[in-house]
């Protein structure tokens, strides 16, 4: 690893020069600060990149500036007729054959890099997630481990996850800055892509690819722990029973009325194949409520009473029988208790 | 029909005058009018979408209008502004270089302007009839086939209709040059300009029929209840992708080679020189064609098509690079060792260079396909492509203007105006790009409606809502020196810059007929040749004599006009059948003008030969 860096090290003197002057932006959602190996990848070669082209730039401007300076037309000189050159061999084989070497330079890495990230020859033995992209929301199935989610994804820290990616209306594009770089959700085929996050944390994940009006509120997190936690979470993921009684009267009350709503339509807890919409079995430790909101019970009850005002165009809007402020209230206080592990986004660090 | 005779007519016969035109230099005008109408309107939405996008989570707009803001300017844009002010240039320039009386096709060129307006128009309807298309100006299947409303509707009749005025205007451009260059005017001595010219239209000959079949299957899809698009269906969704890039990227070369042109010939005009290596050049930009129509993909490297390729597709764009630079540094070339004047034309010309640069260097960044897994569809591509069309396009189709509208109207713009114009807009310009290039990296997606509170983007999003708005008012200030160059500027003498090529060879404004003999071509520059080692003036090729020339006809106005009436009924029989009348009485009107050009004889007339003697010298 040391050599690794020893080798790069005017990258990293330029790579912090760039986040000097991108003020970094936030942490874990700006892809300046990689912590994971896509990210990384594409990091190392936009910085190659920029190393390239600020010496092409450099040249020209250097170049441009001396002519204007010396040849900008001198007063007392206004008649003088230049020489007419017709061109120079030499000269114009120079600047085509730098801006050729260093190209390949740059296609180089490039491809090596665009087979490594494609690579997935050991998808097999890792774990794989189906990843539903839908208007406005993410759904994740962690195959073979019969455990649903719906906008935090989690993951174990140092393995590479792949995420088998489809959709179910138009296209997404699935981008955690700060893990990897984004892949197309589509229709009518099956994307793979893989996240291999360095360090726990509660990492920014987007949609990247116009997908209607709440488009930009199509947010979602990854939210890396370590190997342990996530094997813990997988299994008190499984071991919810979704018919459990909640202990306080409020909380029964809003059950009933989850159900009587005709909410159970939409949203299953517990490990079930309906995706309607999001799964809400551990909803009580989501990092964010509708992808960008504080998880807090106003936020609910009013997402309750009208999501339209927070997500336009999502598809729970007018789909379901109008709930009171009383009932919402009563929803949000069973839903919120929904916390089946101790492994949350707080454990990742949030 | 002399000039002095059309000007003492009343305001109503000069409207006639320009609907039946079919002289290339008011064809020209009508050209640059539209396409200035269309970039304002383009520029205004283009505020609205920044004054959105000031603070974060601002309601100034609501989602849905924001998504048809962005659908629209990006359209107006592309199709409505940025082609109609080239096409207008390249109108009433290339054929006084290439020594030509008018284009090819007279008739056919009133007609192409008269279908992009139509279009344009039709497109713009959409605004008042239940709203604009609203899925990006890519219009993505499925998001555009599931759009309500009519909006994604009128973008494709829209288009359809202008895209066809355009690909006639490119067959027209083609057929010129192939045909009418005056004696002794060979390839190799055309002036720049008039080269990308010849090279865009073949471009647009290529590359605008795929955009017209994706149109069509997604008018079927849409209207007829067709599914090419639609994934339920069996259809297949990427496919639009592939057939909209095949024609968006040659697309990206149409708009950039022209602008190429304008800044070789001002280049060398303003550094009194001949262009350094004139050949390379003219190879550079066949080779850019040539290499822009391999290079869709690279739109695409995160749709999935697979490590091969997009390693392809990566290393196709990054040769681009080499032609690219092989012309910056020849222009560079031409003006070391010249004697530069620096006017409004150049200042464009010379803020081009390091503003394209960044722009070409972005665009090699981005090619790099990993890289362009972070950068793709963030503001790093909303700034590269601004520094490649505003930096590239814009900035050309401003110097084109400063440099020949004395030639086109008579007058030189103000050069105060100018020169303050240019500062607020080339200022504006990089405060509003520069700074998106980091946010896109700092995880601000494009065609966002709102970026969230406390997620570090705030500043960047002001600065370039401060940038736009300085940009903005750059703009106005150049409207206001056209108006006022109307009517108190300077009027030009057939040469005001001392130029090389053949246009400047003849008054200011040109006469109807251009030129009174074809002139004799002895070399590149001819004019600089005539003046530096002949009589200073052009050698005629022919005796004087009559000249022939075409008559001027309402019919491509009206054709154009059935096929704006057919396009509501397209849109419309989707809601009532009762509108499929619409679609036979426009298509009707259409056909009947089609059979009336077809039938009937159109002689033209002839200027004699003692008229031309009295009205000249
Ligand atoms: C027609 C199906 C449907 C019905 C019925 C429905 N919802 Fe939803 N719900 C959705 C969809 C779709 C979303 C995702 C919206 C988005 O983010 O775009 C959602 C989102 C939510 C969320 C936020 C989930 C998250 O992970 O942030 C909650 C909480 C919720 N619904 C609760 C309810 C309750 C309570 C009811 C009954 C009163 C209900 N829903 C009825 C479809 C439905
Ligand atoms: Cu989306």
């Amino acid at each position: 690893m040391i050599g690794w860096m020893g080798k790069r090290k005017p990258l990293f003197l330029f790579g912090m020069l760039a986040l000097l002057l991108a003020g970094c932006g936030k942490e874990n959602l700006t892809a300046f600060e990689p912590k994971g190996y896509g990210a990384e990848s594409s990091m190392n070669l936009i910085i190659l990149s920029i190393i390239i082209m600020a010496f092409v730039f450099a040249i020209v401007l250097l170049v441009y500036v001396i002519t204007l300076v010396r040849f900008r037309k001198k007063k007392g000189q206004e008649d003088f007729i230049p020489k007419q050159v017709e061109g120079n061999k030499t000269l114009e084989t120079v600047w085509t054959v730098i801006p050729i070497i260093l190209v390949l330079i740059l296609a180089v890495p490039t491809v090596a890099a665009t087979f490594d990230l494609a690579d997935k020859s050991e998808a097999q033995d890792g774990i794989n997630v189906e990843v539903t992209g839908n208007q406005y929301w993410w759904h994740f199935n962690y195959e073979g481990d019969e455990v649903q989610t719906s906008q935090d994804l989690y993951i174990p820290t140092g393995e590479r996850v792949y995420l088998n990616m489809i959709s179910s209306d138009v296209i997404h594009s699935l981008w955690v800055p700060s893990i990897s770089g984004k892949m197309d959700v589509n229709p009518e085929n099956v994307n793979t892509m893989y996240l291999q996050a360095h360090e726990e944390g509660v990492y920014w994940g987007k949609c990247a690819e116009l997908c209607g009006p709440s488009h930009s509120l199509m947010d979602f997190k990854v939210v890396a722990v370590s190997p342990e936690e996530y094997e813990q979470w997988i299994s008190d993921m499984q071991s919810v029973d979704p018919e459990a009684e909640p202990e306080d009267a409020v909380a029964q009350d809003g059950k009933a009325l989850f159900e009587e709503k005709s909410c159970v339509a939409c949203h299953a807890i517990g490990s079930s194949p309906n995706a309607t919409g999001p799964n809400l079995t551990n909803f009580g430790d989501r990092s964010k409520i509708a992808g960008y909101l504080e998880p807090t019970e106003e936020n609910l009850v009013e997402w309750l009473m009208d999501p339209e005002a927070i997500k336009p165009g999502n598809k729970m809007t007018g789909n379901y029988p109008e709930v009171s402020e009383e009932e919402a209230k009563q929803i949000a206080n069973y839903l919120l208790q929904l916390k089946p592990s101790d492994i949350s986004p707080e454990s990742a660090g949030n | 029909m002399s000039i002095a005779a059309a000007q003492k007519k009343g305001f109503m016969a000069a409207v006639w005058d320009y609907l039946t035109t079919v002289d290339h230099k008011k064809i020209a005008k009508l050209y640059l009018f539209a396409g200035g109408f269309f970039f304002l309107l383009g520029g205004l939405e283009a505020l609205f979408i920044r004054i959105q996008l000031i603070s974060p989570e601002n309601d100034f707009l609501t989602a849905g209008l924001y998504n048809e803001m962005i659908t629209m300017h990006g359209t107006t844009m592309i199709f409505l502004a940025a082609m109609p002010l080239l096409l207008g240039l390249m109108n009433a320039i290339m054929p006084l270089q290439i020594g030509a009386r008018d284009v090819a096709f007279p008739f056919l060129n009133s007609l192409g302007f008269w279908l992009f307006l139509f279009g344009g128009v039709l497109l713009n309807c959409s605004w008042f009839l239940g709203g604009a298309p609203d899925a990006g100006w890519t219009s993505y299947a499925p998001l555009s086939i599931q759009s309500p409303g009519h909006g994604v509707d009128f973008y494709i009749m829209g288009l359809q209709i202008s895209g066809a005025g355009t690909l006639i205007g490119g067959i027209n451009f083609l057929v010129t040059i192939v045909t009418m260059r005056a004696p002794g005017m060979t390839y190799m001595r055309m002036p720049l300009f008039t080269w990308t010219t010849f090279v865009t239209s073949v471009l647009i000959l290529f590359a605008f029929p795929a955009l017209t079949v994706g149109l069509f299957l997604l008018m079927f899809d849409r209207m007829f209840g067709a599914a090419f698009f639609d994934v339920t269906l069996g259809g297949n969704s990427v496919i639009w992708q592939h057939l909209f890039w095949i024609f968006g990227h040659p697309e990206v070369y149409i708009l950039i080679l022209p602008a190429f042109g304008i800044f070789s010939d001002i280049i060398s005009t303003f550094s009194k020189k001949r262009l350094f290596g004139y050949t390379a050049m003219v190879f550079a930009t066949i080779l850019i064609a040539f290499l822009g129509f391999m290079v869709w993909a690279h739109h695409m490297f995160t749709v999935g098509l697979g490590p091969v390729a997009n390693a392809i597709f990566a290393i196709a764009t990054m040769a681009i690079a080499v032609p690219t630079g092989i012309k910056i540094f020849n222009w560079l070339a031409t003006m070391w060792g010249g004697s530069i004047t620096i006017n409004s034309a150049m200042l464009w010309t010379l803020a081009f260079i390091p503003s394209f640069t960044i722009g070409g260097m972005t665009g090699v960044m981005l090619a790099s396909a990993v890289a362009d897994y972070q950068y793709h569809d963030t503001y790093f591509v909303v700034a590269h492509f601004h520094y490649v069309i505003v930096g590239g396009v814009v900035f050309g189709i401003l110097a084109g203007l400063h440099y020949w509208w004395p030639k086109m109207f008579g007058r030189i713009l103000n050069e105060t105006l100018g020169k303050i114009s240019f500062w607020l807009f080339f200022i504006g310009f990089h405060l509003t790009f520069f700074i998106q290039h980091f946010l896109g990296l700092m995880g601000m997606p494009r065609r966002y409606w709102v970026f969230l509170e406390d997620q570090g983007l705030d500043n960047g999003n002001l600065i370039s809502t401060i940038g736009a708005f300085l940009m903005g008012i750059g703009g106005l200030i150049f409207v206001i020196n056209i108006i006022y160059t109307s009517v108190k500027g300077e009027k030009a003498s057939a040469d005001p810059w001392d130029g090389r090529s053949l246009e400047w060879a003849i008054p200011s404004p040109p006469p109807f007929y251009n030129f009174k003999q074809t002139p004799l071509i002895r070399g590149l520059d001819p004019l600089w040749i005539e003046k530096t080692e002949g009589k200073g003036k052009i050698t005629p090729a022919e005796p004087l004599g009559d000249i022939h020339m075409p008559d001027a006809s309402i019919l491509p106005f009206i054709m154009s006009f059935g096929f704006f009436v057919a396009g509501f009924g397209f849109i419309y029989q989707v809601d009532h059948s009762g509108w499929l009348a619409a679609i036979f009485i426009g298509i009707g009107i259409a056909l009947i003008c089609m059979l009336i050009r077809s039938l009937k004889d159109y002689h033209g007339f002839h200027i004699h030969k003692e008229d031309l003697e009295r009205e000249a010298d």
